[in-house]
């Protein structure tokens, strides 16, 4: 695994991590109530799936660097 | 924090509840068997416990999963799970802060900490301070790094203590009496005896167990409260406007915006260089294996909103108003929040299980932190400074009576001053660390910023940052003026801004007057595989 080569641009992959960031630290896209889910506001649920999104990403950009 | 405390004022100190018995043999139980636990991990992966590496980092043994489980138990701490809720009752929506900063952590880890990883495991450094003795060739910054960190350090495990207390008290062992006393005491003898004994691997097996427990708890409360209080909707709905969400700034401010961005990426640059986190990340097995928790850990910050969620669900119940938790309440403030909320849902068995995974997700940061304080003291104080030629087996004599001293300070710290004094000074603490991100996290890059105008980059940061906290009465957040607007935000973000320029500033002047020494690590280390 690390000890291959890297893959040529392998870097540019971790500019995706970037996307975290911006959708967590960028408050006012997403200090709102509306739309609900469930009954949880907006601002509740969209911040616990960018748990699941930022996993992902981070997922994805370990697998293309590997 | 703000908070809504219970209205009533009784005019003498009642016992926080009563005796919970059923509760309290569970905890017993389960607190005996991480007890034994505690102890039989010392033939766990069997090393020879005269060496720092073996007793300190667990002879870097750790794979991908047992990994998983010590960060995860070492970063999110008891006091997390009592004080982010507690938060969240009082203050509502700005506790939230927690979701963001624990997402931004984990690319921070990929990209920055098999790096560190790498050229600690060639070169064997322990300590973050080891690492910047090697990059940079400067004592005096080494030195700097390690008395940050284990100054930082305390704070934090007198505050895993206030967690204990908490849980405790809701046991009906009246929190701040002497019964209370007595069993804070004696939780924290069988920490000091086991970590002594099996360093990092005693924390490292029991926070398998611990986070087992905590993750059953956080997944069983956000199932049974909804169905009892009829669906989040219900939940959401008897929260106020105003805390519901943050405020939205008006005029010339970028209000509540700011300081929760700011406190949430603060907070995140902070963690991975406090001593703990270090000592956790460098005893996994592998770069793959820290690689792959970054991926893997952020499961700990759902649970951590799941956690956060509790404390709205205590506000909609209206527990603090509740006779039965209204002593307790006087007592603790806001942090019973989450304790009254577990009694008021659970059967008391049930209860007992959740305050062990508390109270044990106290212990096991606490012996980390002291393991940490520890290897920094032994490494960096008492071997660079006092006694170079301290054998294999002193150095790690050195830091098994070190753990203790930590760990007992902590414990005096908490009996004998107000809980406030701890809180003030684990806020502190973070705007302390953070002051150390050239050495470490731009150190893992370049060595381009002289060690000697970092130095003062590190003191100005320091004292900067403790002024603002000072001058803003022990709030985290500071409004910085600029061109007309204020921008309220995280002292620890602008003090390290300052501390950044000035060491750039700096750098020049200084590489003119004295020549850099050697670097002992080459650009190939930062990249081996273990």
């Amino acid at each position: 695994m690390d000890n291959k080569k890297r893959k040529p641009g392998g870097n540019w992959w971790y500019l995706l991590l970037l996307a975290q960031f911006v959708g967590t630290l960028w408050v006012p896209f997403y200090n709102s109530v509306e739309p609900t889910w469930a009954g949880i506001p907006f601002f509740y649920w969209y911040q616990m799936l960018m748990v699941f999104i930022g996993a992902g990403i981070t997922a994805i950009v370990y697998f293309a660097t590997e | 924090m703000t908070r809504t405390s219970g209205s009533s004022s009784l005019p003498i100190i009642l016992p926080v509840q009563n005796i919970n018995w059923i509760a309290l043999i569970v905890f017993a139980l389960l607190f005996g068997f991480i007890t034994w636990l505690g102890f039989a991990a010392a033939r766990w992966r069997r090393g020879d416990l005269d060496l720092l590496n073996e007793w300190g980092l667990g002879g870097r043994r750790f794979g991908t999963l047992i990994t998983w489980f010590l960060v995860g138990g070492d970063l999110y701490t008891a006091y997390t799970f009592i004080a982010v809720p507690a938060l969240a009752f009082g203050a509502g929506a700005v506790a939230f802060f927690a979701v963001p900063y624990t997402i931004v952590i984990y690319p921070i880890l990929l990209v920055v900490f098999p790096r560190l990883w790498s050229v600690c495991h060639k070169h064997g450094y322990i300590t973050a301070s080891d690492f910047v003795i090697g990059r940079f060739g400067n004592r005096w910054l080494a030195l700097a790094v390690a008395v940050t960190g284990i100054v930082a350090t305390m704070p934090y495990i007198a505050l895993q203590l206030v967690g204990l207390q908490v849980v405790i008290g809701g046991l009906g062992l009246g929190g701040e009496g002497w019964l209370g006393e007595v069993s804070l005491i004696i939780a924290f003898v069988i920490l000091a005896a086991f970590t002594y004994s099996s360093g990092l691997r005693a924390p490292a097996a029991i926070a398998i167990v611990k986070d087992l427990l905590i993750y059953i708890t956080a997944l069983a409360a956000c199932i049974v409260v909804p169905i009892e209080v009829g669906g989040f909707g219900k939940i959401f709905a008897a929260i106020p406007a105003q805390k519901l969400i943050l405020a939205v700034p008006h005029g010339l401010t970028t209000g509540a915006y700011s300081s929760y961005a700011t406190l949430a990426l603060g907070s995140a640059l902070a963690l991975f260089l406090y001593p703990h986190s270090m000592t956790g990340i460098l005893s996994a097995s592998s770069r793959g294996a820290v690689r792959r928790n970054a991926a893997l850990l952020p499961a700990y910050s759902f649970m951590l909103g799941l956690l956060t969620l509790l404390g709205l669900m205590a506000f909609a119940l209206g527990i603090d108003k509740l006779p039965e938790f209204v002593a307790g309440f006087k007592v603790f403030k806001a942090n019973f929040a989450v304790p009254a909320l577990i009694l008021h849902i659970f059967p008391p068995w049930f209860a007992g299980v959740a305050f062990a995974a508390i109270g044990i997700g106290a212990l096991v940061p606490a012996a980390i932190m002291s393991i940490a304080a520890a290897n920094l003291f032994t490494r960096n104080i008492y071997r660079e400074f006092f006694h170079p030629k301290a054998t294999d087996k002193q150095e790690s004599q050195m830091a098994k009576w070190m753990s203790l001293v930590v760990k007992f300070g902590a414990l005096i710290f908490i009996l004998f001053l107000p809980s406030q004094y701890a809180i003030q000074l684990q806020l502190l603490g973070g705007i302390w660390i953070i002051q150390t991100l050239p050495a470490v996290l731009i150190g893992a890059y370049t060595r381009w910023l002289n060690p000697w105008a970092q130095l003062i980059g590190w003191a100005a940061g320091i004292a900067a940052g403790t002024w603002m906290a000072a001058v803003m009465n022990f709030n985290g957040t500071f409004p910085l003026q600029l061109g007309g607007w204020t921008f309220p935000g995280y002292s620890a973000l602008y003090s390290l801004a300052l501390n950044l320029v000035l060491a750039a500033a700096l750098t020049p002047l200084f590489n003119h007057v004295s020549k850099a020494p050697a670097d002992q690590t080459q650009p190939a280390d930062y990249q081996a595989p273990a």
